[in-house]
């Protein structure tokens, strides 16, 4: 399997504070992988620093086997922030606009937009199932049409990893399933490799099929039956809580 | 008196021509920094040109040439200081313009004779703007307008969303710095239009305006240009035909059309 990243005795601190430590995983091709871990846990930095938002780190990150600080393929990485949706309200941007931003790492400069770049704008958008709102203000729409814009955004370049921090916070209880098992059909039908950022570990369970479960070290990473069989894990979690997740992961 | 009459005038026309190019100026630049929450930057700003303009007169020197790279440097600092210092801009804006103000007081407390010359930095004094200072306006102008046009898509990017800008490859620390430098020396010519009290108004009420009604970020932009030419051509029409301060007249009509933009919201 090819390696889509590769985490290397990451440590990451906010002054004397260690939020990460000693964090190593790899990820491959087609993985859908559900992050988890309490607040506080280091899950939001680990993707940020993965992204090169968070740089005063030590550790090895490779992307797509390259080095993380001569990394340039950002087209094949599709980001959904947590914060998504907590842009300026006065912005005046259309849907399209928004969408249009996910094309820029592929250009080059004067990075103008061209016709199969519209062509790919519609794609993303009938794919989100959001089409007719291409031309309203991004302001105007609700937070779960927000939230399906933004991710139209994420995957405007056909990106290989999808990476995405807390995508049900803005969503209710069935939009936030649609929106999984949507994710899990991005992973299943196009191969896209996933890596959702979740704290609520027993919900992901149905859809990922790995889990990385952080507490600003890795306390485990593998698949749901290996989590489901470790003793490591039932003396860590409980014995509630572990059946819990593999009851909603089976 | 006819207004072709004032026209003939060569202090009139360079008013007015000067006046439109940095009002554009400040409405292109100010759109960016109020979707950016950094309207206030304008202000700091120009209490630093104000400390600037006292240490040229202080000196001896033409003001401009000792506001321009002192009121870049500020900018920088403000930036740096946000960026390291583990403070939020506004508190970065607030410590150099404070320490702009008192300087440029003591400055002009040593001195003997020029506080009437930086008095009128103050409040402004479009009607006194040299060849040379229109000749600046107007390059300065069109370098910001072939700026936005090449790097609009960058500067759109940032504006919206930073992080997913800096994920998308685009440098957003060089984009920052390139709008704040821009921003100070626009800052500094406006010093002579509105004077210094009065700046962050051409910086923000355009931008204010346009966000009112705009559905588009080009739109906007052209609103807000608009608004801001229209405020000092008719300011400076106004403040002749009724003898009043040009650069508090222009600040008026900024603010009477923001009023009636905002006011006609309720009935369109």
């Amino acid at each position: 399997m090819a390696s889509v990243l590769s985490v290397q005795n990451l440590f990451f601190s906010y002054g004397p504070v260690e939020v990460l430590s000693d964090v190593s995983f790899d990820v491959e091709k087609g993985d859908y992988i559900g992050l988890a871990g309490p607040n506080g846990a280091g899950k939001t930095t680990l993707v940020k620093t993965i992204l090169g938002l968070s740089e005063k780190s030590k550790g090895a990150i490779k992307l797509f086997g390259r080095e993380l600080k001569s990394f340039d393929g950002w087209d094949r990485i599709g980001y959904l922030s947590q914060r998504v949706t907590a842009f300026n309200p006065l912005f005046p941007a259309s849907v399209k606009e928004v969408v249009g931003l996910g094309l820029l790492s592929q250009k080059k400069f004067p990075k103008r937009f061209t016709e199969p770049d519209s062509v790919k704008i519609r794609q993303s958008l009938e794919l989100m199932g959001i089409a007719d709102l291409g031309d309203k203000p991004v302001s105007d729409l609700s937070g779960g049409q927000q939230q399906r814009a933004f991710l139209a955004r994420a995957l405007v370049s056909d990106p290989e990893l999808l990476i995405l921090d807390e995508p049900g916070t803005a969503l209710d209880q069935p939009s936030r399933e649609d929106f999984f098992e949507f994710i899990k059909k991005l992973n299943q039908d196009k191969g896209i490799t996933i890596i959702l950022i979740t704290h609520d570990t027993a919900q992901i369970g149905q859809y990922a099929n790995k889990l990385l479960y952080v507490d600003k070290k890795v306390v485990f990473y593998g698949s749901f039956s290996d989590f489901c069989k470790s003793t490591e894990m039932h003396q860590y979690f409980g014995h509630f809580s572990q059946h819990l997740i593999c009851h909603q992961h089976s | 008196m006819g207004f072709l009459y004032y026209l003939n005038y060569t202090f009139i026309q360079r008013a007015y021509l000067a006046g439109s190019f940095v009002a554009a100026l400040c409405a292109m630049l100010g759109l960016f920094l109020v979707l950016r929450k950094l309207s206030l930057i304008g202000d700091g700003l120009s209490h630093v040109s104000f400390g600037a303009i006292a240490l040229g007169l202080f000196l001896g020197l033409y003001p401009f040439y000792v506001a321009i790279p002192l009121v870049l440097a500020a900018s920088f600092f403000i930036l740096k200081l946000t960026e390291k210092a583990k403070m939020y801009g506004d508190a970065a804006i607030g410590i150099v313009s404070s320490l702009s103000i008192a300087g440029g007081v003591i400055l002009a407390g040593m001195s003997k004779g020029f506080n009437v010359d930086l008095f009128s930095y103050l409040f402004g004094n479009i009607l006194s703007i040299s060849k040379q200072e229109v000749y600046l306006s107007l390059g300065l102008s069109l370098a910001v307008l072939a700026l936005i046009l090449l790097l609009y898509n960058d500067l759109f990017s940032a504006t919206f969303d930073e992080e997913y800008a800096r994920i998308t490859g685009i440098k957003t620390g060089r984009i920052n710095m390139i709008l704040t430098s821009l921003t100070a020396v626009t800052v500094v010519l406006a010093v002579k239009v509105v004077g210094v009290m009065l700046v962050s108004a051409l910086l923000i009420m355009p931008a204010v305006t346009a966000l009112q009604i705009a559905r588009r970020f080009k739109a906007a932009m052209l609103i807000a240009i608009s608004v801001a030419v229209i405020s000092v051509l008719g300011g400076i029409t106004v403040s002749l035909f009724l003898d009043l301060p040009p650069g508090a007249t222009i600040v008026m009509l900024n603010v009477i059309i923001f009023a009636a933009i905002l006011s006609s919201k309720r009935y369109f």
